[in-house]
Order: C-alpha cells, then sequence, then structure tokens
C-alpha cells in the first residue's frame, strides 16, 4: 500500500482504535468477518517463535492451581455465594492477585465462588446448595418459587403426559428443560472492534426497525427481546466499570482487545449457567491487534503471550453451580468454552495465525487442561507447520480435538465457530435451540417389545404388537422401529419446541443476544444416542440369529445370538449402510415436524458422557449387549469390536452423512504412544496424515488421546499425582481425576489403538 | 491363488515407515518361546483369501498411507511360507497403487524359495533372534543355518533391509551372542537399520488362552539401561564387522 498510516488518518478521520487497520464496510456497520478479512496475517511459519511463561503468569498458576486442589479436596465446589442472583452487575469485582493479573474479571467477588442463577430453575440452584453442604438463601428459594417463575417451572406446566413419561423412561435424556440451553455463542469480539456505545446505537435502530404497521406476535416478542439486549449491554459497561475499565469506544490495543473481549464474554457467563457457553473463534481475531502493537513497538512477544495465558486462565476458571446428577450426564463439570483455532478462509488464505499457536501454546505454560475446549478446525489445507504442531500438542497433551473445516465451511462460511463439542454455527448470525438427545436404542427395544418399556414394563412408546417370533426376522423388526421412529420424532420435536418457548420466556440470554444480529438463524439441534448399538443389533439381526429372551410379561429382556454377524467399525459396508440408513431416516423424520421460532431441524450423534447413563437405563440389546453396560460414546464402534484397526474404524465413522447430522458426528480415538510411531517425530508425521486422511474421507470430528492404558489406571489409584491429566471425551475435555469412577472405567474399557 | 490369513491392521506404524497396511498371514514354521502371536502358527487356521480380497481392503486407505509415506508390511506368522501369494500381492500393490511394500521375516526360508517375492519387496525387515546355534535351536525350534544363509543372500542381492533384535534378558543380551550379532550386521551390505526391540508380555495370555505353556514367565522387559547396553555392545561390534566385510 502506498499510503501511510497518517495519511489514512487524515483523510478518513479514523478513531484512534482503529489507526492501522485496513478500511472496510466492517467500519459503516457491525461486521467482524470484514474486518478479519482485511486485516488478518496469515501465518505459515512453526512454533519456535513462542515465548514462555512470564514469572507473573507462573505465579498466578501456582495459585490458581492451589485454589484448584482446595476445590478438589472440599468435595468438587469451593465455595457458594447462596444470597446473591447472579446478573452482570450482581457482584463487586474479584481478583486472584490484582498485583499480577494482566486481564481481570471473575464471575463473583473470589476465584471459584459459584453464583447461584436460578432462572433456569431453582429446584437444580437448591439442590446443588444441599449437595455441597450449603444451604440457598431462604428468600431467594422463596423468590423463585412463589412470585418469579422459571424456566424449568414453565416447561412442567406445558409438558404433555406423553412427555413426562418418555422423560421419566430415558427414551429422551439430557433435557435442558432444568438447567440453562447454553450452546450460544456471542460475538465477543464486536465488543472489542467497536465498543459498547457503538453496538447499542445499532440495536436502538433494529428496534426503530420494528416500528412496522402489524404489532404480531412476532415482531412483538423481538422488540422486547431488543429492549433487553440494550439494556443488558448497559449494564456490561457497568459491570467493566466496576473494574475501572471504560467499554464505551473501541479497544486501543491488544491488552484492551483481549479485556474489553473478556468482560463481553465474562457478562455472559455471570447471566447464563448455559450447559455450554462457548468463546466463538476468537484468537485469529485478537491476533489483528496484537500484531500491530508489535509492529508499533509496545508489546514484545513475551507480553503477547502473557496476555494470552492470562485470559487462558481465566478460561480455565469458569465455573457453574450444577448439582451431581447434572455431572452424570456431563461429567467433570464442564463448561465448554469452546474456542476454534485454524481454519481456512474462503479466500483460500487460511486462517492460522501466531494466536492460533499462542493459544496451542498455553497447555505448555501453564500444562495440559480440559478448558478452554481448544478445537483445531482442520483442513488438508491448512499450513503444513501448524499440522505438526497441532499433532505434536496432541501426543504431548491430549488436550485438543479436531474437526473437519473442509466439511463445515461450505455449511457455515469462514467465520463460524463450534458450541459446546460439534456443533458449527456462524458467529453473531445463527444460534441452536440446544436439544439433548433421543435414545434409538431404547427405541428399537420398543419395536421389539409394543412401546413398553423394558426396563419400567410400562406402556410408553405407540400401543403397536409386541413381536412373537422366536427368532426375530429382519423385516419385522425394521418396520415396527420404523413406526416406533415416527412417534419418537413427533415427540421428541414437540418436546423441544415446549422447553425452547419457555426458555425464551424465563431465561433469555440478553448479552448473548445482543452480540448477535437481529435476524437470525436458528437451528431446533436433536440428537442421537446409540447408533452403534442399534446398528449392530440390525446386523445381527439380519446377518446372525437372534432369539429373545422374554420374561413373564412377554418383555425380550436378554437376546441369545447364533453366528457372526458384521459389526460397525470395521469398513463393511453391509453393517455401515444401517448405520448410515439410520442416521438419514431419524433426520428425514425430524424434518417433518413443526418447530419453534422456524428452527431448521438439524442433528448430532453426540452422546457427551451419557453414553454411561443412557447404558444403565436400556435393557439388554440384539447385538449382544448386556443390560445396563454403556453405549460407545458419540457414533464409535461398540468397545473391542472394531478389529481391523484404526483406519478401518475411522472410515466406518466418517460414512455417517454430515448432510444428515449437521450439528456434528462426534468420534473419540484413543491410541497408545507406541501404536502411533517409535520416535517423536515418526508419531508427529503419522497424527498428521491419519488426520489428513480422516479429513479426506469425509469425517467430520475427532478427538485424540494419545496415552496407556496403565498410566489412567495408576491415576484411578493416586489422584493426587495427577491433577492435570486431561483426556478427551465426547467432544469436550476432562480432567481425568474429576470424573465418576464409573466415568473412569468406562473410558479405560474402551478401544485403545494399537495394543495386542 | 489364495493365502491363509491371520488378520488385518490398517493402522500399523511399527513394522516400517510411516503408517502401513499390516497383514498377518497364518502359519510358522519356528515356535519361538517369546512369540506375541503363537495364534498365527498353526498352519491349518486362519482364513482362505484372494489377493483381490486384500487389495479391496487397503485401496480405502491409500492416502494415510501415501501421506504418510507409508505402504504395506506383510507379517505373520512367517509370511515367507507363502511366498507366491504375498509375490502376487507385492506386485498388484506396485503396479496398481505404486505402494511401498516390506517383508516381516524370521529369515527361515529357502533362498530359491524367495526368489520371486524379492522382486516386488522394497525392504525386508529380518529378525535375527539368535546368533548361537544351541541357543536358536532352544528358542525356537530350529537352528538358525537357513536364516544366516538367507541374510547373506539378501545382502549379496543389496536387498535394502532392517535388522530387528528382540532383547530377552538372560536368553538373547549375551554380550558375546550381541557381539556376534553386531559383527555379522556389520558384514551385510545393505542394512539401513538395526532395531532393538525390548521383550515384552503383551503376548502371554494368547499362549494361555491357546492352552500353551509359556515358559519365559520368569522374564521381565529389559530396563532402558540394559538395552543401551546391549545397543552399545552391538553398534561397537557392528563396526568391527563392516572393517572386515
Amino acid at each position: 500500500m502506498a499510503m501511510t498510516e497518517k495519511q489514512i488518518t487524515d483523510r478518513s478521520g479514523t478513531p484512534e482504535a482503529w489507526r492501522g487497520f485496513v478500511a472496510g464496510s466492517w467500519r459503516k456497520g457491525v461486521d467482524v468477518p470484514s474486518f478479519i478479512e482485511r486485516n488478518l496475517t496469515p501465518y505459515d511459519g512453526d512454533e519456535s517463535f513462542l515465548a514462555g511463561p512470564t514469572e507473573n503468569t507462573e505465579a498466578l498458576w501456582q495459585q490458581v492451581s492451589k485454589l484448584l486442589k482446595e476445590e478438589r479436596e472440599r468435595g468438587g465446589v469451593h465455595d457458594i455465594d447462596v444470597n446473591t442472583v447472579s446478573s452482570i452487575t450482581s457482584h463487586a469485582p474479584g481478583y486472584i492477585d490484582q498485583s499480577k493479573e494482566k486481564i481481570v474479571g471473575l464471575q463473583t467477588d473470589a476465584p471459584l465462588k459459584r453464583a447461584v442463577q436460578p432462572f433456569g430453575g431453582i429446584r437444580m440452584a437448591a439442590d446443588a446448595c444441599d449437595a455441597y453442604g450449603y444451604k440457598l438463601a431462604p428468600e431467594l428459594e422463596e423468590l423463585f418459587t412463589t412470585i418469579r417463575k422459571t424456566h424449568n417451572q414453565g416447561v412442567f406446566d406445558a409438558y404433555t403426559t406423553e412427555m413426562r413419561a418418555a422423560r421419566r423412561a430415558g427414551i429422551i435424556t439430557g433435557l435442558p428443560d432444568a438447567y440453562g440451553r447454553g450452546r450460544i455463542i456471542g460475538d465477543y469480539r464486536r465488543v472489542a472492534l467497536y465498543g459498547v456505545d457503538k453496538l447499542i446505537a445499532a440495536k436502538k435502530e433494529e428496534l426503530l426497525q420494528l416500528e412496522v404497521d402489524s404489532m404480531t406476535e412476532e415482531v412483538i416478542l423481538l422488540r422486547e427481546e431488543l429492549s433487553e439486549q440494550i439494556r443488558s449491554l448497559a449494564e456490561l459497561k457497568k459491570m467493566a466499570a466496576t473494574y475501572g475499565y471504560d467499554l464505551s469506544a473501541p479497544a486501543g490495543n491488544a491488552k484492551e482487545a483481549v479485556q474489553w473481549l473478556y468482560f463481553a464474554y465474562l457478562a455472559a457467563i455471570k447471566e447464563q449457567n448455559g450447559a455450554a457457553m462457548s468463546l466463538g473463534r476468537v484468537s485469529s481475531f485478537l491476533d489483528i491487534y496484537i500484531d500491530r502493537d508489535l509492529r508499533e513497538g509496545t508489546l514484545t512477544e513475551s507480553e503477547a503471550q502473557e496476555l494470552v495465558d492470562h485470559f487462558v486462565m481465566k478460561l480455565r476458571i469458569v465455573k457453574f453451580l450444577r448439582t451431581p446428577d447434572y455431572n452424570e450426564l456431563f461429567s467433570g463439570d464442564p463448561t465448554w468454552v469452546t474456542e476454534a483455532l485454524g481454519g481456512m478462509g474462503l479466500n483460500g488464505k487460511t486462517r492460522v495465525t501466531k494466536n492460533s499457536f499462542r493459544f496451542l501454546h498455553t497447555l505448555y505454560n501453564l500444562g495440559p487442561a480440559p478448558e478452554p475446549n481448544l478445537t483445531v478446525l482442520w483442513s488438508t489445507q491448512l499450513p503444513k507447520a501448524f499440522k505438526r504442531y497441532c499433532a505434536r500438542v496432541s501426543a504431548e497433551t491430549s488436550s485438543i480435538q479436531y474437526e473437519n473445516d473442509d466439511l463445515m465451511r461450505p455449511h457455515f462460511g469462514d467465520d463460524y465457530g463450534i458450541a459446546c463439542c460439534v456443533s458449527a454455527m456462524r458467529i453473531g448470525k445463527q444460534m441452536q435451540f440446544f436439544g439433548a438427545r433421543a435414545n434409538l436404542a431404547k427405541a428399537l427395544l420398543y419395536a421389539i417389545n409394543g412401546g413398553v418399556d423394558e426396563k419400567l414394563g410400562q406402556q410408553i412408546g405407540p400401543a403397536i404388537a409386541p413381536i412373537t417370533a422366536d427368532v426375530l426376522d429382519y423385516e419385522e423388526v425394521k418396520a415396527k422401529f420404523d413406526i416406533v421412529q415416527d412417534w419418537l420424532a413427533r415427540l421428541y420435536m414437540n418436546t423441544l419446541n415446549v422447553i425452547h418457548y419457555m426458555h425464551d420466556k424465563y431465561c433469555y440470554e440478553r448479552i448473548e443476544m445482543a452480540l448477535h444480529d437481529r435476524d437470525i438463524v436458528r437451528t431446533m439441534a436433536c440428537g442421537i444416542a446409540g447408533l452403534s448399538v442399534v446398528a449392530d443389533s440390525l446386523s445381527a439381526i439380519k446377518y446372525a440369529k437372534v432369539r429373545p429372551i422374554r420374561n413373564e410379561q412377554g418383555v425380550a429382556v436378554d437376546f441369545e445370538i447364533e453366528g457372526d454377524y458384521p459389526q460397525y467399525g470395521n469398513n463393511d459396508d453391509r453393517v455401515d449402510d444401517i448405520a448410515v440408513g439410520l442416521a438419514e431416516n431419524f433426520m428425514n423424520r425430524l424434518r417433518k415436524h413443526k418447530t419453534y421460532r422456524g428452527a431448521i431441524p438439524t442433528m448430532s450423534v453426540l452422546t457427551i458422557t451419557s453414553n454411561v447413563v443412557y447404558g444403565k437405563k436400556t435393557g439388554s440389546t440384539p447385538d449382544g449387549r448386556k443390560a445396563g453396560e454403556p453405549f460407545a460414546p458419540g457414533a464409535n464402534p461398540m468397545h473391542g469390536r472394531d478389529r481391523k484397526g484404526a483406519l478401518a474404524s475411522l472410515a466406518s465413522v466418517a460414512k455417517i452423512p454430515y448432510t444428515h447430522s449437521l450439528d456434528g458426528i462426534s468420534n473419540t480415538f484413543s491410541i497408545i504412544p507406541k501404536a502411533l510411531g517409535k520416535a517423536d517425530e515418526e508419531r508427529v508425521t503419522n497424527l498428521a496424515a491419519l488426520l489428513d486422511g480422516y479429513a479426506l474421507s469425509g469425517g467430520h470430528h475427532l478427538n485424540v488421546n494419545v496415552f496407556n492404558r496403565e498410566q489412567l489406571l495408576d491415576a484411578m489409584e493416586h489422584p493426587e499425582q495427577y491433577p492435570q491429566l486431561t483426556i478427551r471425551v465426547s467432544g469436550y475435555a476432562v480432567n481425568f481425576i474429576r470424573l465418576t469412577r464409573e466415568q473412569q472405567l468406562d473410558v479405560i474399557s474402551r478401544t485403545f489403538h494399537g495394543e495386542v | 491363488m489364495k493365502g491363509r490369513i491371520h488378520s488385518i491392521e490398517t493402522f500399523g506404524t511399527v513394522d516400517g515407515p510411516g503408517i502401513r497396511f499390516v497383514l498377518f498371514m497364518q502359519g510358522c514354521a519356528l515356535q519361538c518361546r517369546f512369540c506375541h502371536n503363537p495364534d498365527t502358527w498353526d498352519t491349518s487356521g486362519g482364513r482362505q483369501v484372494t489377493v483381490d480380497d486384500i487389495l479391496q481392503e487397503i485401496e480405502p486407505y491409500l492416502p494415510y498411507y501415501r501421506a504418510s509415506g507409508g505402504g504395506i508390511t506383510v507379517t505373520g506368522g512367517e509370511p515367507t511360507l507363502q511366498a507366491p501369494f504375498v509375490a502376487e500381492l507385492f506386485k498388484a500393490c506396485k503396479e496398481r497403487y505404486g505402494l511401498h511394500t516390506a517383508l516381516d521375516s524370521s529369515g527361515f526360508c529357502e533362498t530359491s524359495h524367495a526368489a520371486e517375492l524379492m522382486r516386488y519387496t522394497d525392504l525386508v525387515l529380518l529378525d535375527l533372534k539368535q546368533m548361537n546355534r544351541e541357543k536358536h535351536q532352544w528358542l525356537t525350534t530350529q537352528p538358525n543355518e537357513r536364516i544366516i544363509a538367507f541374510a547373506q543372500w539378501l545382502s549379496v542381492r543389496r536387498q535394502p533391509m532392517w535388522i530387528r533384535h528382540v532383547l530377552i534378558p538372560g536368553v538373547t543380551d549375551h554380550g558375546a551372542d550381541l557381539q556376534a550379532l553386531g559383527e555379522f550386521v556389520g558384514r551385510l551390505a545393505s542394512v539401513e537399520k538395526l532395531e532393538l526391540l525390548p521383550y515384552h508380555r503383551m503376548g502371554v495370555y494368547k499362549w494361555q488362552q491357546l492352552g500353551r505353556e509359556y515358559t519365559l514367565n520368569d522374564v521381565q522387559a529389559p530396563t532402558e539401561r540394559e538395552v543401551a547396553r546391549a545397543k552399545g555392545i552391538i553398534e561397537d561390534a557392528r563396526e568391527r564387522g563392516s572393517l572386515l566385510a
């Protein structure tokens, strides 16, 4: 460019905060992608530029580690403020050590002190207090029981008899009907780029545009929401002011950009205890600010890394007050502060920046950790050095997951993030109504048992004639399974409609939605559990002889299998086609139903850690799985059934069609270090090649764990020696030692590729 | 032509360079006391397949093998027992996919029997288990002359090879034996790599399953120090051997 910075400033009256940035449509309206497109500096070099932790970082992390240790020793919760309802402005400023923190802000006035967030449901808040030996202030309980209604109460007011029964039987489980739904990503970058005043002005303009002729229900709802959004932005400014920062104007340098962005995220987590409170795609955005400061000579590499380390440290201590049974579903106290790294731009240039490396490098500067949920958007086009660095970090920390950018970019463009584990969405332009999942394995048993639940012995599903044949006939089972799935899809969608209507009404995400456009795409994110169980069951019925063993009530409680049958996970089309058909058919059924707010139905094949709970609630299945045994997580093959090695296993999963599972297909891959190669460099090469191959074959998501079973067994025995041992489970990472014993055993029992 | 196989592994990374398709052949003429695949010995076990069957199993994963500089490795059992089948398989792998081919063998094979196979083999992973004839007989049930001759034959043909030696404390780690091994390897012409594989006990359960008596129950895996010592002895002797060659 011929013009100097000074000239641009002079001619166009650029605000000081935007000095040096290349102009574009982002200056006229709220348009972060345009800013990134014009100002990002791709980086194709290696990791040699990275800086280690500063003294401040080390000291701070030591304090945080000590607090986390205390938290574990106190049974999982450090402290609870039982007297205050959390809101953006509810608590006085909190610090870890103010003199050392480059980035400030806590959810309450002290680190790890959890806040009460009762709008999702007061029971959950009160029970959580009880479970950890606290008592919720009686006046709060009274307030949210008799005066202020919660989301949870609203949902149960509207639930039908059938919905309650399905919920009790566990054919639909994990529904966000007693807690915040989450999985909404505010575009927190907007606060850094524009400052809050400009965002308020834009929202006021949107409100003005809604002074229309016909005040339909839709317009009224949106006008009320916009007003709430504007209010929440003002509260964000107020909260930041208590820390001594004025967020009215755009961030003027890297430190401010990180701080502004973090305050916006902090406001969201103070307001919402959503199941997943993801961050979006901030690292390469922030790189633009860091790069400018480095060029201006006001920041060193070490200081840049320090900003990232301190920011990440804050993200590691995001805490919500949740009940222990919630922990059964989502084990290990996850928050899903998911950050998407890398990926490619639609212009063909990579979105990898030096800051992508800095974020990964926090796993060394601070040691491995489950949060933030670092997610690499993998493309075969990524710079080679970045690919190798990712593979190295995976092999050494087991803390990152991979999602196929080449698969998602055509659907979501180049400025999408990942909510929770595998849910892609355009940032600030799209949200989802989180819908947990339906238990397809149980649905198959309903088809065999005439809709009678095999555990409860009650009629839960449609009252069709049970199968009475001595040997199960594939066509008969399939026909009845179709009927049950029709019933299930309808019931499931209606249930979600109730939930999200009430969530919008009683627990609306004000600040997160303030950081969205007015008109957004909504998806109704349904999900299925038990894919591999059902695929194998149908395959057994088709290719072997399966005899039900019935109890006196006539309900099949076990199955005898005679002969071998093809099993999912061996790249065998005979059974893989069944799995593909399952995903496709259930998705097509979901598409038939009317959704709340015109949401587009989508589906995930993801269980989080609920594969254990689902297994517990499901009787024996025709594939040979016994009652109570866990399902495989996500879209994984069942443990030990993938006998042709890792690539055959990956190939089976990669066949599940993404177009029919747009909310994500989770696959967790565990391998012993030795099986990845003999030397470090070989391991890096092989893992990078494996990721390229999986991406090329159309696989969507891969969790990569590299460790020995013995190490996990030892960690079970001596947890104190493994405070930071991190492992990937379905779509997120956990501190292994924070899993329940049952979950730990499930992880250990899974296929570890490479074991003799 | 049909071959008798034990199993396949689509993601092999320890038997040759890169990511490899590993085919385990069924049947072996040796019965090594430390074998971790005793279930591959029986020449009438396993299942019979055609070359085309195997090619179909390989094809989906070619991108992985190519991207990592990998290929196919045939092991066992003893793959040279079915040399014509393996030769046909390797030939097809080369012609159709340009794939790198590796043969993991005990070398217990008449050289004339392997000539055709070697035309299509890029790399031989040759296990030299014990240089001392009597100890070899005790360890594997067979003497080692044929194996030594096979190694020398490969050397004359300038066949690229990786020599592998399983280090079993008290069984294959005697100083004199290690020296003999090093000297012998030093005299071979086309050795690209010498791998010392520490003995492990992960296959012991298979002996139990097969109802066979495992006779190395008192042996433990070597320590890192023991491995380093053995490596030192072999490498020193290898240098001497190469000067004599």
